[in-house]
């Protein structure tokens, strides 16, 4: 029998049992669906970690006071040293450094913002300008902190701020109170909405002497840095670290993360999530495989008399093994197809309903979904074809 | 050209051996018309089986047309029976999911025929068997008379030097069983080797020769 013939025949066999080849079809799409839609969501799930976090800035390394928990910080604690704090004069020599295209010291704080009976606790950043291109910060108006601003009195507000603030929408040059001083507003940022748990339209950016001031402290809470280069980012961070033990007296005191570093880690743990999760999926698809294997035995069960009667009027073993192949493959073709379309609708849905999580399903995963399924089905079917086309045609035909 | 030697076909029925077919000799020459008759488990079936290559004998020699066809592989006895053999059983064995037409058609399938030549060929077939009408129908919309005809038209479409019938009218009515009967006897006019095995005495006897067998052996061969 052609192969033409072959498919043809098979596939009146799987239209003419339907509700079994429904529900065989169905178990497949499910599995394939799975795998689509959850490595859809992985994927998605990475790239929106991995897109927030190169929002941040780029080539960013992040400096902090103290040495982080795994180097030595429980050994230093233990010896009674308390780490050195971080200060604009180290900032000073980080920024000398050939490395580094430019950085912006940082001090957060919370304080009363009040203007025309109108009182509000606000997040408050200290910084300097070139924490706007840095953390790549847009402004709606105005101007952001003047370069070498250290002593004005200027405020960037966050735009739901200077929309609570100043309703009238005449913000720039107006005079506001935060916490004991006065500042006249220089600029509003862009809603830019919540990043990283963190809500830039309800904050308030002042000159870092001014933040120092204002929280009574000396210390930095970080220092952003923009190396040169994506190239520079591990030397950058080296020499960093090298400048600052020098400043602290041979004390490794501070730690510097490289955006780089944490973005390959979540990368790292994301793309393992999704392997992990659609390595699942995979198993529903074995186990629809076993759910193949045991509806074509039981196909082969049923139909023995007309197996039998096949052989009776001339075919070869070869024809009926293809045939049952056929049957499976039209099965698990049909469960892929469907399983595929199910899986890409799933996450357009996702999509729909979280705009922000970029859930598309990778290429590699609707091809090896697909093909799982085939396979399946295919390695499902080589234990009942190969028995029916063994089966004895005299006991076949006599129904025993 | 059926040329039966020595055939034994034995059975293991637990620790008991049954000796389905003990020591056939048979010879049959082409356009004859016979039939076997004998009590129930004589080796009838068994016996057609054999002879339709549908089973194989544990000793003894087959020639079918010259050659020996028990030492064919399983793929050359599937062509031998595909062109030389024609099937009818006592419950049809139609397929099911498939129509009258579809049904007829299979042979033609397996053989590789292409299908523009494949359908002129089922319905000059369909007239043939006065099954024009029914060509559409599945087997369970048709009566047992006409599933049998389909059989018969199925078994004969690729025109086979023999046509091996097992009570083909084992499950007809006495006038559907004549109708049918009259068909295969109207193909062994057309010059088909004819082998009917029965259990009916009237059928039996319109044959031109009369095998009887008992337990295995053949007990009677006559000519009338
Ligand atoms: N597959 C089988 N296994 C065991 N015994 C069988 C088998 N087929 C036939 N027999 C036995 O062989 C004998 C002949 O059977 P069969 O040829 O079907 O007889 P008939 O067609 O004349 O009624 C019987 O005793 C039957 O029980
Ligand atoms: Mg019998």
């Amino acid at each position: 029998m052609n192969l033409r013939d072959t498919l043809t025949l098979s596939f009146t066999t799987v239209v003419s049992y339907r509700t079994r080849s429904v529900l065989i079809v169905l178990a497949m799409a499910l599995g394939v669906a799975a795998v689509v839609v959850l490595t859809a969501l992985g994927d998605g799930a990475r790239n929106y970690v991995v897109g927030q976090f190169s929002s941040l800035g780029t080539n960013l390394i992040i400096v902090l006071p103290g040495r982080s928990e795994t180097s030595g910080g429980f050994v230093s604690a233990a010896l009674g040293q308390t780490p050195r704090d971080l200060t604009l004069e180290d900032a000073r020599f980080v920024g000398h450094l050939p490395q580094v295209r430019r950085l912006a010291p940082l001090n957060v704080g919370v304080a009363e913002l009040t203007s025309g009976g109108k009182l509000r606790e606000v997040t408050v950043l200290g910084s300097t300008a070139e924490l706007l291109p840095i953390r790549h910060m847009k402004l709606s108006q105005g101007s952001f902190l003047a370069h070498g601003s250290g002593r004005s009195a200027q405020i960037v507000l966050g735009s739901e701020l200077a929309h609570e603030f100043f309703p009238d929408g005449k913000v720039i040059g107006q005079r506001i109170r935060l916490g004991d001083s006065r500042f006249m507003v220089s600029g509003v940022l862009a809603s830019q909405g919540e990043s990283m748990g963190f809500n830039s339209d309800e904050i308030a950016i002042i000159p870092i002497d001014y933040a120092q001031e204002l929280f009574n402290t000396s210390t930095l809470f970080r220092i952003l840095v923009e190396a040169r280069s994506r190239n520079a980012i591990e030397s950058a961070k080296s020499a960093i670290q090298h400048t600052l033990k020098l400043r602290h007296d041979g004390e490794d005191d501070v730690t510097v993360i490289t955006q780089d570093a944490v973005l390959a880690t979540f990368d790292r743990i994301l793309r393992a999530l999704t392997l992990g999760v659609s390595g699942i999926a995979a198993i529903s698809l074995a186990v629809a495989g076993i759910l193949v294997m045991n509806v074509m035995l039981v196909a082969v069960a049923q139909r023995t008399s007309e197996i039998g009667l096949l052989k009776a009027i001339g075919a070869p073993a070869a024809d009926i093994r293809h045939l049952f192949f056929a049957e499976a493959l039209w099965l698990s073709l049909a469960g892929g197809a469907i399983g595929f379309g199910l899986g890409h609708l799933g996450a357009w849905l996702i999509r729909l309903a979280y705009p922000d999580l970029p859930a598309w399903p990778p290429a590699w995963a609707s091809i090896a979904g697909v093909a799982t399924a085939l396979i399946t089905g295919i390695l499902a079917s080589l234990l009942p074809a190969a028995r029916a086309a063994r089966l004895d045609p005299v006991l076949a035909l006599s129904g025993k | 050209m059926i040329h039966l030697t020595a055939i034994t076909r034995v059975f293991q029925m637990g620790d008991q051996e049954v000796r389905a077919l003990n020591g056939i000799n048979l010879e049959i020459q082409p356009g004859e018309y016979v039939s076997i008759m004998g009590p129930s488990g004589s080796g009838k079936s068994t016996l057609l089986n054999v002879v339709g290559l549908l089973d194989r004998p544990d000793s003894g020699r087959y020639k079918l047309d010259g050659t020996d066809v028990t030492a064919l592989s399983e793929t050359e006895q599937a062509r031998v029976r595909r062109e030389k053999i024609g099937f009818v059983f006592q419950s049809f064995h139609l397929i099911p999911r498939l129509t009258a037409a579809e049904n007829i058609e299979l042979p033609l399938m397996l053989e590789g025929v292409d299908p523009a030549d494949r359908k002129a060929r089922v319905e000059a077939t369909l007239d043939a068997f006065e099954l024009r009408d029914r060509a559409h129908h599945r087997p369970s919309e048709l009566s047992g008379g006409q599933r049998q005809r389909v059989a018969i038209a199925r078994a004969t479409i690729l025109k086979p030097t023999a046509l091996l019938a097992d009570e083909p009218t084992g499950n007809l009515d006495h006038r559907t069983g004549a109708e049918v009967v009259a068909l295969l006897e109207a193909l062994h006019h057309a010059g088909t080797t004819l082998i009917v095995v029965t259990h009916d005495r009237e059928l039996g006897a319109r044959a031109h020769r009369h095998i009887a067998m008992r337990d295995g052996e053949i007990i009677g061969d006559a000519r009338t």
